[in-house]
């Protein structure tokens, strides 16, 4: 017979209504405490040559963000994050430019265009998905590049492109007025990459993050739980674009001055190399992502190394990922980390045995 | 009840349906036939994973051939896979949850109903724990809890006990012979163990290459000689 009647939680209470566990707390504070050391004490400890280059991590962590919840959620692989992030940034200069918006609300544009735009390049994923759709989606972002640079970005002329060839002097974009200076902006890049990652946590957590690990698996067994997986592609699509636009109005102000030769369309292939390295299927691998891709280059030029060489450390990256780590840098660090833990706190305790491992 | 008239079903030059009619009785039905004979393409049609060439489907006097695949799942068609179909990145509770937070189940909360799912197929594993560290028995019983949830009408069961061994099979047998009573839904058992068949089906249908070939109550079905030959193979072969 079921025995339905024996079938109670072990703490005699619904699982449901169980307290969030001591690694979960412990969890959020360790990001509570990073989070503020960041926001308070970066600035404070950095270079302004370092604090430009955090500045760029903050701006392109969401935009492997984005790139993750595509590629390690949904299973979608996207070869044009870069050209959507330029578009955020165009967008988001154009009105710099043209109005006295507020900063805040100008990026919530910004987000909200690029938004519609990536939706679009999302629309070829409904009928094609691996190969074809990172095709697809690089010859897209291939075309946004031949446009920008036919465009440029705005650079305070009039018109619907607001840019003026002519012009000697350029002004540059602005910045919010509490945020002028650049650890002030930094802080103010850090803010709103945490409001984009809380965007894109409460999406993983509830009923989009579930429909999306249902597709990314089995889309027959999507569809038999009654999940519309088109909607849900295209959501993932407007999410990841959203975010990215948000970052390109960041951008914009972190930069002052946008060029379209600064948005290459191979910025998305390496883009993509540096999420899988990061980890796609976890949120600190988007911030892993953005240290190689901005930090490290940094680092490297301080040091008077070329950063080309960077290309061929990415390509060992992938490789190595690929054949032995493929949850990416987030997943795996901490791993070796606690086993290294592990065998040191064994060697501790007792003493290393005289013969182990010798011939 | 479900009524199938004239179903055909073609894969280019395969036809994997040809003109099955039968019907459904609510309680639990078994459909069985040999490897090939159409058993999950006829699934996939009420899936609405597959076109069907013709006929017709009535599933409780609605036209289910008409609703999009996505909106079948919503309307009740709940199925689960021959090769096990559970979300390995989501907890048990998420696995269920997600089937009723598509199903548009009204008046209902949703943790009691995934719990009481999960209750009634028996699984032991904590609601929490990740599919991913479930055994196979387990992740059976995972997609049976989902195929269950948020007021099914047609459950449609593909080899549930595919590689189970003899007791957890014997569970099963007992979870889906509960489900027409515990939920009102009609359930269509495909299964190649007539054991399980016969203990949790009033009656059967028997399809050989597309075509039914007998249908009626299980006791019967399984002591016809048709049925018989298509399984064991022909008299003029031996």
């Amino acid at each position: 017979m079921l025995d339905l009647a024996s079938r109670t939680a072990p703490d005699g209470q619904p699982p449901m209504l169980r307290r969030p566990g001591t690694p979960a707390l412990i969890r959020a504070g360790v990001i509570a405490v990073l989070f503020l050391f960041v926001l308070l004490a970066l600035p404070q400890l950095l270079s302004l040559y370092y604090i430009d280059a955090m500045t760029q991590v903050a701006v392109y962590s969401v935009v492997a963000l984005g790139l993750g919840v595509l590629v390690g959620r949904v299973g979608l692989v996207s070869l044009g994050q870069a050209a959507v992030l330029a578009v955020g940034a165009w967008v988001a200069a154009r009105l710099l430019f043209a109005t006295t918006q507020p900063y805040p609300l100008v990026l919530l544009e910004a987000g909200v265009i690029t938004m519609v735009a990536g939706t679009l390049i999302g629309l070829p994923a409904l009928r094609m998905r691996g190969l074809y759709l990172a095709l697809i989606t690089l010859m897209l972002a291939g075309g946004i590049t031949v446009v920008l640079a036919t465009t440029n970005f705005p650079n305070g002329g009039h018109g619907f492109l607001g840019y003026d060839g002519s012009t000697v002097h350029i002004p540059a974009i602005r910045r919010p007025s509490i945020a002028a200076s650049d650890p002030a902006y930094f802080r103010y890049s850090v803010l709103v990459a945490a409001l984009m990652f809380l965007l894109v946590f409460a999406h993983i957590r509830t009923r989009p993050g579930r429909a999306w690990a249902a597709i990314r698996q089995s889309e027959p067994a999507a569809l038999a739980a009654g999940i519309n997986t088109t909607l849900y592609k295209l959501w993932a699509f407007a999410l990841a674009s959203f975010v990215t636009g948000v970052a390109g109005g960041v951008l914009a102000g972190a930069v002052h001055y946008l060029y379209s030769i600064g948005f290459p369309t191979q910025d998305s292939i390496t883009l993509l190399a540096v999420v899988l390295m990061g980890g796609a299927y976890s949120m600190w691998g988007a911030i892993v992502a953005a240290l190689l891709l901005q930090l490290l280059p940094a680092l490297l030029n301080n040091w008077g190394v070329s950063a080309d060489w960077l290309t061929i450390l990415f390509g060992i990256g992938v490789l190595q990922v690929l054949t032995t780590a493929p949850a990416g840098l987030a997943d795996q660090v901490p791993k070796d980390l606690a086993r290294l833990g592990g065998l040191v706190a064994g060697r501790l305790r007792r003493p290393a045995p005289s013969g182990d491992g010798s011939p | 009840m479900i009524e199938v008239e004239g179903l055909t079903v073609r894969f280019g030059g395969v036809t994997s349906l040809d003109s099955m009619s039968v019907t459904f009785e609510p309680g639990t039905c078994g459909l069985i036939g040999p490897n090939g004979a159409g058993k999950t393409t006829f699934f996939n049609v009420l899936s609405g994973f597959v076109r069907p060439a013709g006929g017709t489907v009535q599933a409780f006097g609605e036209d289910l051939l008409s609703m999009a695949h996505f909106r079948r799942a919503r309307w009740g068609v709940r199925r689960t896979f021959q090769t096990e179909q559970a979300i390995e990145e989501l907890s048990v509770y998420d696995n269920v949850a997600m089937v009723h937070e598509h199903a548009r189940v009204k008046g209902s909360g949703r943790r009691k109903d995934v719990l009481g799912a999960l209750e009634f197929t028996g699984l032991r594993a904590d609601p929490f724990a990740r599919v991913g560290t479930l055994a196979a028995g387990e992740r059976r019983l995972l997609e049976v809890a989902r195929a269950i949830v948020g007021r099914p009408r047609l459950v449609l069961l593909d080899e549930p006990a595919a590689g189970l061994p003899d007791e957890e099979t014997a569970h099963l047998a007992e979870v889906i012979r509960a489900i027409p009573g515990h939920t009102g839904a009609l359930v269509i058992l495909v299964d190649h163990d007539m054991s399980l068949v016969s203990a949790c089906c009033g009656t059967t249908a028997v399809l050989d290459f597309g075509k039914l070939i007998a249908s009626g109550p299980t006791a019967q079905v399984l002591r016809d000689e048709h049925v018989i030959r298509a399984y064991l193979g022909t008299a003029e072969v031996l």
